[in-house]
């Protein structure tokens, strides 16, 4: 009997050690220092961002980021917040140094886990600049006074601490293909950081990390509703001009076009330059 | 258009072979393959259009202005009939109609208007020049994106 105090005292240092090592890690105070944001330039990266695709209503502008969007999972149902420039409802009130943890690394301004249904976990391979760039163009976008909806998930998903866990498994900075031409490297942040392709393009494991050895093979499609197609060169033997061509209009090859989500995301690539399309072309083009 | 006639030829037998599965009535296999058909025409109508203005063909004024007209004639007609009950992708395999259809007829009715105006639009500079059929051809491709984004399913 008289281990039993012992026990629960390892258990209970287990507990600490573990939530030490995995409690949210913001990005460093002067993680910003020396950068000026440029709010034009943003304005690209919110489109290959997709910032509207999840933070918009459904029937409402795609500027305003009001939040309120559903998305269902195998871990239950999450909701889209408000990041509008709204100082009570959205984001407004945050610094860049916050919104920047947020969408980098996934830690909230108290200090809390974000679900990886928020795609930080490719946001953190972007460029610090690129990141300063987004949110002052978020800034510069209309207020909603919308209330966020708490999410719906199912025991044990619901608890936010046991993400720290998750993020030592899965959340990494570290680039999944090689990029030996500038073009490539363009390419590859348009798609691995920025466009976040892989987060559905990209099967998953069992606890809901990419499966980074079946890079863009496809998945299926995590609202149940049929497959997310391949994307890589096996999976899809489309030109680069083909690829470049679909990203501007939503039309196939065979003048088919794009529907479900990936309707959404052409309007972003669509705001993008040729050549920012043809570099997402040629990293899918070199893919293994 | 080798290409387009083949996936005409693949939906309408996928829709036979569909009714075998469903054992759907008549009427509702009918409607079926007419309105699969008549999305394999919108293909069939805007290939050349869009290899034109993505610079893979040469610009042929006469060939741009007839398949717009044709385009603006078919995203122009009552689509009422199409719509059988039973026929949504939840209930029929092989179908890719999404049961918004039927559940928010006024969303769908304002896409559907959305690629009437732009093929509309369309027919009528498609014979003037490739820079006016580039400009109008845009907007023809947001239109299907419109609709495919929440009123398609998935194909597999």
């Amino acid at each position: 009997m008289a281990r039993w105090p012992w026990i629960a005292g390892l258990a209970v240092l287990a507990i600490g050690a573990g939530w030490v090592a995995t409690r949210p890690a913001p990005l460093p105070a002067t993680a910003l220092d020396g950068i000026t944001p440029d709010a034009a330039r943003g304005e690209t990266v919110f489109a290959i961002a997709g910032c509207a695709n999840c933070h918009a209503a459904t029937d409402g502008p795609r500027e305003v980021l009001s939040g309120g969007r559903a998305f269902a999972s195998d871990f239950g149902t999450f909701h889209a917040p408000n990041i509008s420039s709204d100082p009570v409802h959205g984001v407004g009130g945050w610094t860049d140094l916050e919104l920047a943890s947020a969408i980098t690394r996934g830690v909230s301004p108290q200090g809390a886990h974000y679900y990886p249904a928020f795609p930080y976990t490719s946001y953190i391979k972007a460029d610090l600049q690129d990141v300063a760039d987004l949110i002052a163009h978020m800034r510069s976008l209309p207020a909603s006074n919308s209330p966020s909806l708490p999410h719906d998930l199912r025991f044990p998903y619901n608890i936010r601490a046991g993400l720290g866990a998750w993020k030592a498994l899965y959340l990494r900075d570290d680039w999944v293909a090689d990029a030996p031409t500038p073009e490539l490297e363009r390419g590859r942040v348009l798609v691995e950081a920025l466009g976040h392709c892989a987060e559905c393009h990209t099967p998953r494991d069992a606890l809901g990390g990419l499966d980074r050895s079946a890079w863009m093979t496809g998945a299926p499609n995590p609202s149940g509703e049929g497959r997310i197609p391949g994307i890589t060169p096996t999976a899809l033997d489309w030109s680069a001009q083909d690829i470049a061509a679909y990203l501007q209009s939503g039309f196939t090859p065979e003048f088919d076009s794009a529907g479900g989500s990936m309707a959404e995301v052409i309007h972003g690539t669509a705001a993008l330059s040729d050549d920012d399309r043809l570099a997402i072309a040629a990293y899918l083009k070199a893919l293994p | 258009m080798k290409i387009t006639t083949i996936i005409v030829t693949a939906a309408l037998g996928l829709s036979v072979s569909t009714a075998i599965a469903q054992d759907l009535s008549e009427d509702q296999q009918r409607a079926l393959t007419a309105r699969q058909a008549h999305m394999g025409l919108y293909g069939f109508y805007l290939t050349p259009l869009g290899q034109m203005a993505q610079d893979r063909i040469p610009y042929d004024a006469a060939i741009a202005s007839a398949a717009a007209s044709n385009l603006a004639a078919m995203a122009a007609i009552d689509q009422a009939a199409f719509w059988v009950d039973g026929t949504d992708s939840g209930t029929v395999e092989g179908s890719r109609a999404r049961a918004e259809i039927w559940t928010d007829p006024d969303g769908y009715a304002q896409v559907q208007q959305g690629m009437a105006d732009a093929t509309a639009a369309l027919a009528l500079v498609a014979g003037d020049g490739i820079d006016a059929l580039k400009g109008a051809f845009g907007p023809v491709g947001q239109s299907c994106g419109a609709c495919h984004q929440n009123y398609r399913a998935p194909a597999n």
